[in-house]
């Protein structure tokens, strides 16, 4: 699976509790993920595989089940790697810059892609209204994508990841971003 | 025990199990956690750790320490062995006394590196100092405990060469968690005889230092856990012989393919193992050569071959690409050419339009926003010396205000010489990090040898651009304790710079006014702009509430 966004939207904390879940289902894990740069706010990326046996950390071009595009134009950027079995889950946030795409030109060419396949959901705005912080979309993605069945992750395990992963000053609202997610 | 760890943690994991008590080292990308990991546990496992003023101090440093008896780690990213090297090379001459090993962090692809995609393996043939290429993080733990094991038997530092996705690979470990230690104290013995190279020993030292090397060789021959391979003999008769994470992707590359054969996974790439290699090509019809970066393993092996196997052909990088990352994709599309295999990748058939670039941005509310914006207001004209650090971002759209950007403190150097060869007024840029770290000298230079660029430290009171380090400018240290907080204006002034000015970039007046006033002035001058990064403003902020 791979994991787009831009710097600052927590991305590094998502991988580190899919990570952990997928290890407390049992299965073998490999990540990969990107510091540096990123912090300002340049492309983040990270790659994040579990299985019976994983060897390689990365996903090559066309191998991922499942994109999560934090960010719009970074969710149109990872069709390129995708393959004809990937889905999407795409934050509807928009991180704009001089020369970039429209909001709506983006949504546009997202919606080139099959309906099955495509996710769009509003995490970051939802997340903001109801629990007042946009970092927690990521959290909040993660639980969309189990309910949906994105992602083969039980939904005890990835609160258990969380407990294990996030420092005891935010869990709560980890938590919180995850059902809301799952409720969604 | 088993849990999820990052390469770098697995690093300090192994480290910290093998009895390390000094731990030096330079931030930078890929390997910058290890020393920050190492600053917060660091106290509590009796452990010393520095963030040194560069990467050759830190070298040094550690000398110190192994020459007092104290087993030691030093990190850097790739560019810091070369800073560091002049001590390197001399290292190999001396060896150690007290184990210790020295984490290099390439960064293939360049991901989080400007200045060249460096190959650092060859830096193994310059010094003669062997060197470890752990592939995962398993491997990070295991190889840096191997490293302090060699380097204890051989008295040799030991080289650990990692790469960005090592460093930041995250698997389930199977570790030992050390238990917390007592600060140990060295001692240093004198021993002239070993710790100077001058001649007439360093010439005997030499051979010293080569017939050592054929020992570690032999060593090494022996070892299963170093070497090893994998995988069963088939019809075709093929084999590869593979090195770091590369290994990982051959392994999927061939389970993609259903594809068996057997793989030599090269865990020390200095001395090579050659019997091994010799015994692994015998018999064989092709080999693939899967090595990221430069071809340094198809060389050797084709050398190894002509008496090992000389009808061997040997693929390498006529089928796999010399810039960039390898990942499994680019394997199985080389298996593919040599087998036969069909391989098509996947790939989504809607057809959509290509997302453009996007470029890094300064943060908003950053210092050097203001800098960045007086220099094209001020002085459009003027030539512009960038350097290491977040304001490198000067030369993206839309500020372009950056004529070359090279190496640490490099920015100034090339400045002085622009400046003496064309009489032009230039700009330089340099970070307080970068001040600290190789700008001094730089500056001495356009003093001496009398140039007249204005140079710009950009004060921002941290190291940011490699994740938030202290620095000498700061008033802490790696392991937060108090120390001095230099004035690089007073260093500066020291240096015999006349012109410095310290003032707040947020001023704006202050600040067009100031480069107006050195834009007139025949020799060098200094404007610190200081103000606080705004990321750490709002994460000192965040902590206080
Ligand atoms: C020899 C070497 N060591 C380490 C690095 C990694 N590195 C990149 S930028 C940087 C420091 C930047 O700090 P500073 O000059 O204070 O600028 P800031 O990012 O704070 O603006 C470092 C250490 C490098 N590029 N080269």
């Amino acid at each position: 699976m791979l994991i787009k966004g831009v710097g600052g939207q927590g991305i590094v904390t998502l991988v580190a509790i899919i990570a952990e879940s997928a290890f407390l289902n049992g299965y073998d894990v490999k990540s990969s993920e990107l510091h540096g740069l990123s912090q300002r706010e340049g492309s983040v990326q990270a790659h994040i595989k579990f299985g019976k046996k994983v060897y390689s950390p990365l996903v090559y071009k066309g191998q991922a089940d499942l994109v999560i595009g934090q960010e719009l134009l970074e969710g149109l950027r990872s069709v390129e790697l995708a393959g004809s079995q990937t889905k999407f889950l795409i934050n509807m946030f928009n991180s704009p810059f001089i020369g970039s795409m429209k909001e709506q030109e983006i949504l546009d060419e997202l919606n080139k892609l099959p309906k099955d396949k495509l996710n769009l959901v509003k995490a970051s705005e939802i997340c903001k209204d109801k629990l007042g912080n946009q970092v927690l979309s990521s959290v909040y993605l993660l639980g969309y994508a189990i309910s949906r069945k994105l992602m083969p992750l039980k939904k005890e395990s990835v609160l258990q990841a969380i407990k294990n992963v996030i420092p005891e000053k935010y869990r709560e609202m980890n938590i919180k971003a995850l059902e809301l997610g799952y409720g969604q | 025990m088993k849990k999820i760890l990052l390469g770098n943690e697995a690093i300090v994991k192994g480290a910290l199990v093998s009895g390390v008590s000094f731990v030096s080292g330079y931030p930078g990308c890929p390997s910058a956690e290890i020393g920050d990991e190492f600053g917060k546990i660091a106290e509590k496992n009796g452990v010393y750790a520095e963030w040194s003023t560069n990467e050759k101090v830190a070298l040094e440093a550690a000398i110190g320490a192994s020459f007092s008896g104290l087993k030691s780690l030093v990190n850097m990213k790739s560019f810091g062995i070369n800073v560091c090297s002049d001590s390197l090379l001399p290292l190999a001459y001396t060896g150690t006394k007290a184990p210790m090993v020295i984490v290099v962090a390439d960064d293939p692809s360049c991901w989080s590196s400007a200045q060249t995609e460096q190959n650092s393996r060859a830096y193994a043939y310059l010094s003669h100092i062997p060197m470890l290429e752990p592939a995962d993080p398993q491997e990070c733990y295991d190889f840096t405990k191997l490293g302090f094991e060699i380097s204890e038997k051989f008295n040799t530092p030991v080289i650990l060469r990692t790469t960005t996705r090592v460093n930041h690979q995250k698997m389930i470990v199977d570790f030992e968690e050390p238990h917390s230690a007592k600060a140990t104290r060295g001692d240093f013995v004198k021993n002239p005889k070993q710790f100077c190279t001058m001649p007439p020993r360093v010439l005997e030292m030499k051979a010293e230092l080569l017939e050592k090397t054929e020992k570690i060789s032999a060593f090494a021959e022996k070892s299963s856990v170093l070497n090893k391979v994998s995988g069963r003999r088939t019809s075709p008769q093929l084999g590869i012989i593979t090195s770091g994470v590369a290994h990982l992707h051959t392994l999927e590359a061939l389970d993609e393919m259903q594809l068996s054969a057997p793989v030599l996974k090269l865990g020390l790439f200095y001395p090579l193992t050659e019997k091994k290699i010799a015994k692994f090509i015998k018999g064989l019809k092709k080999v693939l050569i899967v090595e990221e970066l430069d071809g340094y393993l198809e060389k050797e092996i084709k050398a190894i071959a002509k008496e090992a196997n000389p009808k061997l052909q040997i693929f390498g990088k006529d089928l796999l690409p010399v810039i960039g990352e390898l990942d499994t994709g680019k394997i199985e599309l080389a298996l593919s050419k040599i087998t036969g295999k069909k391989f098509t990748l996947s790939k989504e058939s809607a057809s959509i339009a290509k997302a453009p670039r996007r470029y890094p941005k300064l943060c908003q509310g950053c210092p050097h926003l203001y800098t960045i914006a007086a220099l094209k207001r001020i002085a459009p004209n003027a030539v512009f010396g960038g350097d290491i650090g977040c304001y490198m971002i000067a030369g993206y759209p839309p500020h372009n205000t950056q004529d070359y950007e090279f190496a640490m403190g490099a920015g100034l150097g090339i400045s002085h010489g622009v400046s003496k060869a064309t009489g032009q007024k230039v700009i330089s840029l340099m970070g307080d990090g970068t001040f600290f770290h190789a700008g001094i000298p730089a500056l001495i230079n356009t003093v001496y040898n009398k140039s007249s660029p204005i140079l710009i430290v950009l004060d921002n009171r941290i190291t940011a651009m490699t994740g938030h380090q202290n620095n000498p400018g700061m008033g802490k240290n790696l392991m937060g304790k108090d120390a001095e907080e230099l004035q690089i204006a007073d260093i500066a002034k020291a240096c015999g710079v006349k012109n410095v000015k310290v003032l707040d970039p947020s001023n704006i007046k202050e600040l067009d006014a100031t480069i107006k006033e050195f834009l007139e002035k025949d020799e060098v001058s200094v404007i610190v702009c200081k103000l606080i990064c705004a990321l750490l403003a709002r994460r000192q902020q965040a902590a206080k509430e």
